[in-house]
């Protein structure tokens, strides 16, 4: 690989445009790590509620109330959209959608896909 | 093991998490969604079932090696210093072992 010793450095994210395909690998990324963030929140929701009866109650209540929710919201939103970046790749693995109007498309759908699924899946748990 | 060879493992091991993640998910959410535990007792009945834990645990066990190779790639691309980059590994491995062993406490508390 040729190396330019003077080669373009422009990394102003503001003005990049990235493609559509660009925006949803890094929300890939960023559902990623913020997902991790999470665990050890939810295995202190699953020790607590396993502690005791009171405390399986207190964590019902926890979990009925508008701020887990807002948060369930989220994490759903981070989880599919995880999820279904996920399948895309593993797709793009095997060479299935790797073509032009093809990868485009279903990257559309993985950034609708997800907060549509989170949508659904928050209805379901509650 | 050559630096190539490591990457390799890292790829299979992220795709290999990631399907038992996309077959366990789905199953926990619907579990939870359409058979909630009706109360303490029925909950812990549940997780008691061997079958149960196992399943939680390999997945728990999926989740945090995927988890570790994702953030680790992260880190890889964004943390330039050495010493940086070897603290944000070091309170990554070290975070998510504390995590592995957490749950694996609550699993044994709860058969």
């Amino acid at each position: 690989m040729t190396t330019h010793p003077k080669r373009p450095f422009f990394l102003n994210l503001l003005v990049i445009r990235l493609p559509v395909a660009g925006v949803m690998s890094i929300g890939h990324r960023i559902s990623g790590v913020t997902l991790v963030f999470t665990i050890p929140y939810f295995i202190h929701l699953l020790a607590l509620s396993l502690a005791s009866p009171a405390d399986f109650d207190a964590v019902s209540q926890t979990i009925a109330g508008w701020p887990f929710k807002a948060f369930l919201f989220l994490f759903l939103w981070a989880l599919m959209h995880h999820f279904l970046a996920g399948i895309r790749y593993l797709m793009l693995d095997i060479d299935v959608g790797i073509e032009k109007p093809l990868y485009r498309q279903t990257a559309w759908g993985v950034l609708a896909g997800g907060p549509v699924l989170a949508l659904i899946l928050l209805g379901a748990l509650s | 093991m050559s630096r190539q060879a490591s990457g390799l493992r890292a790829w299979v091991f992220q795709r290999v998490t990631a399907i038992l993640l996309l077959l366990y998910f789905p199953y926990l959410i619907l579990s939870l969604a359409f058979s909630p535990p009706a109360n303490y007792a029925a909950w812990v009945a549940w997780l008691s079932q061997p079958l149960v834990g196992m399943g939680f645990l390999i997945f728990v066990g999926a989740l945090l090696l995927h988890a570790w190779v994702g953030v680790r790639d992260a880190i890889i691309d964004y943390v330039h210093p050495i010493t940086a980059r070897v603290t944000a590994l070091t309170l990554l491995a070290l975070g998510l072992i504390g995590c592995g062993l957490w749950a694996l406490k609550v699993v044994i508390l709860a058969g």
